[in-house]
């Protein structure tokens, strides 16, 4: 792990709906470091994405009001014009999305589509681009680069056209790569060779990368430090071996609790009562998770609840992980593995 | 006695093409497959997306015809009766489809959808007709008073809990749940999972479970058949799948599940590309000179492997 490259100060965005702005994400602070897998996790709806998006400048302007600096290289990007802001998305930072499909354009050839962002950036001629296009097929595992090279995303598999997604965002070095759930609409097989792929990339390129996920599993496979997200704000960050073993924040537990592992052959699942609130009915002050876990007294949570760094690098939100505990029976379904 | 039984199911797709658009080949969606249904248990179809998993289901339930093979229901050939035979049978045969969101009329009340397949085969007086739905809706864990909304009022666990209801009306014997908790959240998967095993006890429901995710079928089923191109490479129950996995496919597929353990993250890849090396190697044990999957044989009473 490496210096930092990307410090995410305060952040807010907000949505504006019916003449009002909605925060989805509130006053988040991150640092990503060099050479380092940074995995956010939560579920739907929670404003994982709308930070992904919010880094990347790619919130319509009218509608979002995004408050709070994103400082890479000293310079707050989310200032920056769209010119400049051209100069650094795409090139210093890049983003791997979500659905291959929709993400490639069905009617450019995968080679131009690769040297698309070259163009832009360098200043490499037709036949250098085409070259670096090359060795980037080659780099990402794919076979007959050249056949490959000249075909369209239609005749290529889901996993093929992953990595093809993933050679545009690695087409100019980037420093910072933003991986929108760069897994999910795959195969487990063709799964773990995207990310076995994306570890081997990493330590060419020293990337720091945001992996952006619902799946643990992914995240025990991939990252170095978790940050887990729930309406809008961190609950808990540390690195990854605290989060999977020693997790503190009811909503880690319970997300790890929710998951059918090894041991849980056939035992209850415990299920998160409610769900997520939509932005619009999220109440703001007090712990925004106490709704879903009403067997914990009011007493127990604090009014404002701010990250407290409870050990080294491991900050919680909220005094309510101190005397949390599964409920027996039909709620909790089962036991706390961790008492 | 078994509830179902597929013997040597076939079912291919003709591909047309040359001068005069006649059938030059076929797609072998599945191809020669073998499994059986016992009352009361859980049994999981396993495989990457394409390699027909889906489609046996679909032949099961009546919405593909099947090329040949047998499909017994309850002692009953499917696949000889005709459409009007077919539906005093397919009754007890009922489907949980994969999204919640696609799969309820985005217009219909959660009354009608509900309600539809026994308008199907009884004549209710509306009356009768919205206690039967507020019993079942209730049982799936819903409020009754909501059957006068509509779909887009609820949340992908709401929605897929009343996709189970539908299916619950009619008292089936074998409910076929394709993917039934792939579009959902983790924490809202858990929720229709346990509330699935909660209903197979209550209704003495015997489920055919058609997943990729090999964590969730571990959890859920007794006993699997692991697919590959349309054929089966190994059935077995959850220990010899799990524990003793015999074909090279199916330790590749054990091998590709992300576990919550960070400490031999190394080990795990390199354990990976063994068995891709392995695969490699030994290919041929496994796949005859076509790439065609052998025919399954025994090697103890529950495992089965398919081998040379």
């Amino acid at each position: 792990m490496g210096n930092p490259v990307l410090k995410i100060r305060n952040l807010s965005v907000s949505f504006k709906i019916k003449d009002y702005h909605y925060p989805a994400v509130d006053d988040v602070t991150l640092t990503i470091n060099e050479d380092e897998v940074l995995a956010i996790v939560g579920e739907s709806g929670c404003g994982k994405s709308a930070l992904a998006l919010s880094i990347m400048g790619l919130h319509p302007k009218g509608r979002t009001k995004i408050d709070g600096e994103i400082n890479y290289q000293d310079q707050n990007i989310l200032r920056l014009n769209d010119a400049s802001l051209n100069k650094v998305r795409g090139n210093e930072i890049a983003m791997i999305f979500q659905d291959p499909l929709t993400a490639l354009n069905p009617l450019v050839r995968i080679g131009k589509q690769i040297e698309e962002s070259m163009k832009y950036h360098t200043n490499f001629s037709a036949s250098q681009r085409k070259k670096r296009a090359l060795e980037l097929l080659g780099k990402v595992g794919i076979p007959y680069v050249k056949r490959v090279y000249a075909q369209y995303p239609h005749e290529l598999s889901g996993g093929m056209r992953q990595r093809v997604v993933i050679a545009i965002a690695l087409a100019c070095n980037p420093k910072v790569l933003i991986a929108d759930e760069p897994t999910t609409a795959l195969d487990v097989t063709i799964q773990a060779q995207i990310l076995d792929l994306m570890k081997t990339l990493q330590e060419d390129t020293m990337a720091g990368i945001i992996l952006i996920t619902h799946d643990l599993g992914v995240v025990a496979e991939m990252a170095d430090r978790v940050a887990v997200m729930y309406a809008g704000q961190i609950v808990e960050i540390a690195d990854v071996d605290t989060i999977l073993k020693k997790p503190l924040h009811p909503y880690t537990r319970s997300l790890l609790n929710s998951i059918p592992s090894k041991m849980s052959n056939k035992s209850r699942l415990h299920v998160i009562e409610g769900v997520v609130p939509t932005i619009q009915n999220l109440k703001r002050n007090g712990c925004r998770f106490a709704p879903r876990i009403k067997w914990i007294g009011g007493s127990e949570h604090q009014e404002n609840p701010l990250l407290e760094e409870v050990e080294p690098d491991h900050w919680v939100r909220c005094s309510c992980y101190r005397n949390f505990y599964f409920p027996k029976g039909k709620t909790g379904e089962k036991h706390d593995v961790l008492t | 006695m078994s509830l179902l039984k597929v013997n040597d199911l076939k079912v291919h797709y003709p591909i047309l093409g040359g001068f005069f658009h006649t059938v030059i080949d076929h797609v072998r969606a599945v191809d020669g497959v073998s499994f059986e249904l016992r009352p009361g248990e859980t049994y999981g179809l396993v495989g990457e997306s394409g390699c027909g998993k889906t489609t046996i289901g679909r032949a099961i339930i009546g919405l593909n015809k099947a090329t040949s093979g047998e499909i017994n229901f309850n002692g009953t050939d499917l696949t000889q009766l005709s459409r009007g035979q077919r539906r005093q049978y397919t009754k007890d045969i009922q489907m949980i489809f994969q999204d919640p969101y696609s799969s309820l009329n985005a217009r219909k009340r959660v009354l009608d959808i509900v309600a539809e397949p026994i308008r199907n085969f009884e004549r209710l007086s509306s009356e009768e007709e919205r206690k039967r739905v507020q019993f079942v809706i209730e049982r799936v864990g819903l409020n009754p008073e909501i059957i006068y909304k509509y779909p887009h009022e609820f949340s992908g666990g709401q929605r897929q809990r009343i996709g189970i209801a539908r299916a619950l009306m009619l008292n089936p014997k074998l409910i076929i749940a394709d993917e039934p908790v792939s579009a959902l959240d983790v924490s809202v998967q858990a929720q229709v999972l346990n509330f699935m095993q909660d209903i197979q006890k209550e209704f003495n429901l015997t489920y055919l479970f058609i997943s990729h995710d090999l964590g969730i079928i571990r959890h859920m089923c007794d006993r699997m058949g692991i697919m590959y191109r349309g054929r089966f490479v190994e059935e077995g129950t959850s220990e010899d799948i799990y524990n003793e996995p015999q074909h090279i496919y199916t330790k590749r597929l054990i091998a590709a599940i992300p576990e919550l353990e960070t400490a031999n993250r190394k080990e795990k890849t390199h354990i990976r590309n063994q068995i891709a090396e392995e695969y490699r190697q030994t290919k041929h044990q496994f796949f005859d000179k076509d790439g065609r999957v052998f025919s399954l044989k025994k090697i103890s009473d529950t495992h089965s492997v398919a081998m040379q």
